[in-house]
């Protein structure tokens, strides 16, 4: 039997595990573009493992292609690990800082207000000016900064998403997912 | 011990055995040169007249001889006249070390004489690039090269060493480690922890489950793809199809796999496969496909491509699985271990009626008789003539199409051709790296006027190492593939293929101080291959064909594999 790829348009996650070396995150991109997709977000950053960076890369795409991609990857030499996450395997969390017009008291006790509903941090107060602080998942974040376009905004600084998978298992564990690994993940 | 920087890199090459490194020298890379001058009794380094032409040669003798080739080049306009020799090597997983050299540390980034971010350029056509910025990182990184361009799907590698790496000043640690003990070394212990450089250990309920596929099979059909032929496995893919008593098609990078005379032979499968490949993909009811990876030449329409048949994709590399044609069932794993394993457990299989519908429909293989002289006469005349085990390195195009059509490859590395990047000028280079491989094989360069034009200057290289490599060129004087979409596409719109200009091939050879000769039929081709065998030296046939000369059968980009555009036969 075919395997049954998923033709369904969805999120998905991609963690990288590369070695820290100069040059690593333009070639895990160039990949993406090479191939034809689009990049949501890519964040990096470093691990737990001296030497090792973690890339989390949010895309849009059916299952067959994030085979795909996900495969090309592995090809890599500085790629230590790939995993695939979807919605329902992980937790997704994004920071903003979005710098918001506040002309007058009332208006910034009316987005103090919000921003404590949804339970972020106003981390700079101006005279005409708050600039707040959220972290949460996408769906969150875009709902605040919805409420605050009323307000008036002046600017948005965006991280990318990062994900984590829910539970014990770590992007460290090679032989849970025959499909992923049990082939020599990476035979060059 | 304490050497020289560019001691090392010599050093490094003689412990993974080469012999032969093939290059272009500039200012950059002197300080290598220079170290190759002392090591000349040791590594014989080949000139060419152009670096593509020297990446062209390292990838033939690559691919001849089943080791790892190796090209040097200067920084700049060298490493970038490299690409396509790279981009070459890249798409038909042909193992080269590409070594360049960069500018100084002093200069790098500020747009200096000759600078060009080569690492960069590479990298979406190499397996791996490595900048080397450190001297004392040197072994390391040549015995990674090396081990990553030969391990698993075989591939290009580049390494760029900045100026001041290579400086005479330079001092190393190095201990001379041969090639079978490297991998015991730290470095590589820590990149076979995550990449493993060995094969795959083949899966044995996978294995098992192909098994009883097969023994459910009526009409069962294998391709035999460039895996067969990188992975050497042509003795357990042989004895695998005669257990299987099935027909097998031979994709372009599959010729030399599987013997081109074999009574379960069906010629080549996709746009210019024969109509008894065709079918026999059409209707089977199960597909094995040895090391494919189904290009779009093969496998024209993904969503028609043996829509009857069970489809099982044996590759040593993960990510070709699912990629161009889903498949029912894979193996991975090197060809040559997967089908070892199978034929151990496979007994004989008899498939009579489904191989006596197939087979028949097979053209005829002897060339008719006609005034003017045709391609296929050519070939027969090469096929006749030519020693039994003499290489073929082509160019690209139809003079490339009926080489593997009409030419019979019984062993890996007999047919040498750019099946993947389709690089015009590929032939000649590849011929001049397969015979410095071979010095006692006969190497014949099949080509076309066009292909011809773009590295003709090769053959002072030809002359200066008096290689007896023949070219016979197939001058129709036009772009033939072309000429032939614009002809059955374009409505006869012949916009920018009719080559009808110089040189004149046969006093370009003379030139070039080779024989040359021109021939109008069979019996002058007959006679002028004879002549350039016996010489012993390199020769040029120009070969006058018609303009309107056709490779046939043709399936159209895209269409079901058979829907023939035009059909097989001369009319």
């Amino acid at each position: 039997m075919k395997k049954e790829f998923s033709m369904e348009r969805k999120r998905y996650t991609l963690c990288i595990l590369v070695e820290d070396i100069p040059g690593v995150l333009s070639q895990v991109a160039r990949l993406f573009s090479r191939k034809g997709y689009n990049i949501e977000s890519i964040v990096s950053g470093e691990t737990d493992r001296p030497g090792i960076t973690r890339i989390s890369i949010e895309l849009l795409g059916d299952e067959l292609m994030i085979d795909q991609i996900a495969a090309q990857c592995r090809k890599l030499l500085p790629v230590k690990a790939v995993k695939i996450l979807d919605e329902e395997s992980c937790i997704r969390r994004e920071i903003a800082l979005i710098k918001v017009r506040a002309a007058d008291r009332a208006a910034r006790d009316e987005i103090i207000q919000l921003v404590n509903i949804f339970r972020a941090k106003v981390i700079d107060v101006g005279k005409e000016s708050l600039t707040i602080w959220v972290f949460g998942s996408q769906s969150k974040n875009t709902a605040l900064i919805g409420m605050l376009e009323d307000f008036g905004i002046l600017e948005i600084a965006k991280t990318g998403t990062i994900a984590i998978e829910r539970g014990r298992s770590t992007i460290y564990d090679n032989n849970k997912l025959r499909e992923e690994y049990d082939y020599g993940k990476n035979v060059l | 011990m304490k050497i020289r920087a560019t001691q090392a890199i010599m050093e490094c090459l003689l412990e993974q055995g080469v012999d032969t490194v093939f290059g272009y020298p500039g200012g950059t890379i002197l300080n290598i040169y220079d170290e190759l001058y002392r090591y000349q009794d040791r590594i014989h380094h080949v000139l060419t007249a152009h670096e593509q032409g020297a990446a062209h040669a390292a990838d033939g003798y690559a691919r001849s001889t089943g080791k790892v080739g190796v090209c040097f080049a200067t920084s700049g306009p060298g490493a970038t006249n490299l690409t396509t020799g790279i981009a070459t090597a890249h798409l038909d997983s042909s193992p080269v070390v590409f070594i360049t050299c960069n500018v100084g540390e002093n200069l790098l980034g500020k747009d200096a004489f000759q600078e060009v971010d080569s690492t960069g350029i590479a990298m979406p056509i190499t397996k791996a690039t490595f900048l080397v910025r450190d001297a004392a990182t040197i072994p390391d990184v040549m015995r990674q090269a090396f081990a990553v361009a030969a391990t698993g799907r075989p591939g290009p590698v580049l390494i760029d060493f900045l100026k001041n790496v290579t400086a005479p000043s330079q001092m190393i640690d190095y201990d001379f480690v041969p090639w079978r003990e490297n991998r015991r070394l730290e470095s590589l212990r820590s990149l076979n922890a995550s990449h493993q450089l060995k094969n795959p250990e083949p899966n044995r309920q996978d294995i098992e489950k192909l098994l009883e596929m097969i023994g459910q099979a009526k009409k069962p059909f294998l391709i035999c793809g460039g895996g067969v032929v990188r992975g050497r496995a042509h003795r357990e893919f042989g004895e695998f199809a005669e257990k299987l008593d099935a027909p097998v098609a031979i994709t372009v990078m599959g010729g030399g796999g599987f013997p081109g005379g074999h009574s379960l032979t069906t010629g080549m499968i996709g746009m210019h496969g024969s109509r008894a490949s065709n079918v026999a993909c059409d209707e089977c009811d199960l597909l094995i496909a040895v090391g494919c990876r189904f290009s779009d030449r093969v496998a024209l329409d993904p969503a028609t491509f043996a829509s009857q048949a069970k489809i099982v994709q044996i590759d040593i590399d993960r990510a070709e699985i699912d990629k161009n044609v889903l498949t029912d069932h894979h193996i991975i794993g090197s060809a040559r271990k997967v089908l070892a394993l199978l034929n151990e457990k496979m007994p004989q299989y008899h498939h009579d009626v489904w191989k006596q519908y197939i087979l028949p429909m097979r053209a005829p293989s002897v060339a008719a008789e006609s005034e003017v002289l045709t391609p296929q006469q050519i070939l027969d005349v090469i096929q006749r003539q030519a020693p039994k085990d003499t290489m073929v390195a082509t160019d690209v195009g139809q003079n490339q199409m009926w080489a593997i059509k009409y030419l019979h490859f019984n062993y890996p590395g007999q047919l040498l051709t750019s099946g993947g990047f389709g690089t015009m000028g590929f032939g000649l280079g590849a011929a001049i790296g397969a015979q410095m491989g071979n010095p006692d094989k006969r190497v014949i360069h099949i080509t076309g006027d066009g292909c011809f034009r773009m590295n003709c200057h090769e053959l002072c290289t030809v002359e200066h190492y008096h290689l007896p490599i023949i070219s016979v060129v197939f001058n129709n004087g036009t772009l033939g593939m072309v000429r032939q979409w614009q002809n059955l596409i374009y409505d006869k719109r012949f916009s920018a293929t009719t080559l009808d200009r110089g040189p004149d091939f046969v006093k370009l050879a003379e030139a070039y101080g080779l024989k040359g000769y021109r021939v109008r039929t069979r019996v002058e081709m007959e006679a002028a291959l004879d002549k350039a065998l016996a010489d012993g030296c390199g020769a040029v046939i120009d070969c006058v064909l018609d303009i309107d000369e056709m490779v046939r059968p043709m399936v159209a980009a895209g269409s079901p594999i058979t829907d023939f555009l035009l059909k097989e036969g001369t009319t």
